[in-house]
């Protein structure tokens, strides 16, 4: 498994396999086998992925201003492989003053 | 040769491992072996019924392990086939009604008499399986291409090679060819790169494994059907022989390299 993109999607938008109309069924249940497989050889229970989420949460908070009833943490599929993705939107972010030009 | 234990499994129930444990047992037997089919599921048993021996049963397996009779007395002899027994099991007891060490016992048995021993195990993590499993040296997982079947597929090959048995090989079961062509079904290549496993034989869905489990004759006896000849090249596979891949019949003209192409996921 890889967590390479865990931030990568803070602004993006996600893709969930069965969005994707352009794929095959094929493809589609290829795309959701190889994200059940990590999960299930990982042994990753929804309790875990929780936990993560919460801490995750602690982290970022103390950076940024986020909604922490927004987020969402899931594997995925991303081209080709299984990435653990989040979802974090982060709420109104006030100008800061003393920073205009001139 | 060393005589060989061969468990039939998979993770999922009803993708195919009866019917796959009645053909290969009698194409092997076919091939010139003496071959002995073990239905290892008591619960569920029903390999006599497929192999259409189900009328001939006197002592099951139960019997010769509580030591009502002695093993040989429970071997039925299939007299369409040369070397081609069977050995039945009772539906009526307990899933735990056989300990793994009585049945290594059996199959050391077996092995002074028979080249091949397959056994028809119960699917994946029933109880049963570890015990049915217990005296093979080799596992055949059944897989039909679907994402659950797949799956819990996994989830067995992880089990058996913690068991050790090697090798593990996968027969993927009920492929539609003309699914495949069009990339509505799961392709053979994707399925055996996500579980890292060899494949000893593709079957297609066809009509006569149906007819063919009515009448209680398994299709490698006489039928010339594609599943009838692909459950003879697994044997053959199984007996070391080198056999190509047959042609499913893609549709739409598109021939044996169309359809191999889409079932081992290329070109999408
Ligand atoms: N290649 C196939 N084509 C069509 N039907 C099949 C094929 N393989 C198995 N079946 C059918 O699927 C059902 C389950 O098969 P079975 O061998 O009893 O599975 P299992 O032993 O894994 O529970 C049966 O009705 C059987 O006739
Ligand atoms: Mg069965």
């Amino acid at each position: 498994m890889s967590i390479r993109s865990l931030l990568s999607s803070i602004f993006g938008s996600r893709s969930d396999p069965r969005d994707r109309y352009d794929d095959s069924p094929g493809q589609v249940g290829m795309d959701r086998l190889a994200v059940l497989l990590v999960h299930d050889r990982a042994d990753i229970s929804p309790g875990m992925m929780e936990n993560m989420k919460l801490d995750i949460i602690e982290v970022i908070k103390k950076y940024i201003d986020i909604d922490e009833n927004q987020i969402d943490l899931a594997l995925e599929n991303e081209d080709e492989s299984v990435a653990l993705l989040a979802t974090i939107p982060i709420k109104n972010v006030l100008r800061r003053r003393g920073r205009a030009a001139k | 040769m060393a005589p060989r234990v061969i468990v039939v499994t998979s993770g999922k129930g009803g993708v195919g491992k009866t019917t796959a444990t009645a053909n290969i047992a009698t194409a092997l037997a076919a091939l010139g072996n003496k071959v002995v089919a073990i239905d290892g599921d008591t619960g569920l048993r029903n390999l006599d019924v497929v192999m259409g021996l189900e009328n001939r049963i006197v002592y099951t397996l139960l019997d010769a392990l509580d030591g009502t009779c002695t093993l040989s007395k429970t071997l039925i002899r299939d007299k369409r086939v040369e070397g081609l027994c069977m050995i039945p099991t009772a539906q009526s007891r307990t899933k735990d009604a056989v300990a793994p060490e009585q049945m290594e016992h059996v199959c050391d048995e077996l092995k002074k008499d028979f080249d091949y021993i397959l056994i028809d195990s119960p699917a994946g993590i029933e109880a049963g399986f570890r015990n049915a499993a217990a005296g093979a040296g080799e596992a055949l997982v059944v897989t039909t291409p679907d994402v659950t079947a797949v799956r819990d597929a996994d989830r067995i090959i992880g089990l058996l090679e913690s068991m050790e048995k090697s090798p593990i090989r996968l027969i993927v079961n009920r492929i539609r060819p003309h699914m495949v062509m069009k990339g509505d079904m799961l392709g053979v290549k994707d399925i055996l790169d996500v579980l890292a496993i060899d494949l000893i034989g593709m079957v297609p869905d066809d009509e006569s494994v149906f007819t063919s489990t009515s009448r209680g004759d398994p299709l490698t006896i006489s039928s010339t059907s594609r599943a009838a000849l692909a459950f003879r090249n697994i044997a053959s596979r199984i007996a070391g022989n080198d056999v190509p891949y047959i042609d499913l019949e893609a549709p739409q003209g598109a021939g044996l390299f169309g359809f191999l192409k889409k079932a081992f996921g290329q070109g999408r």
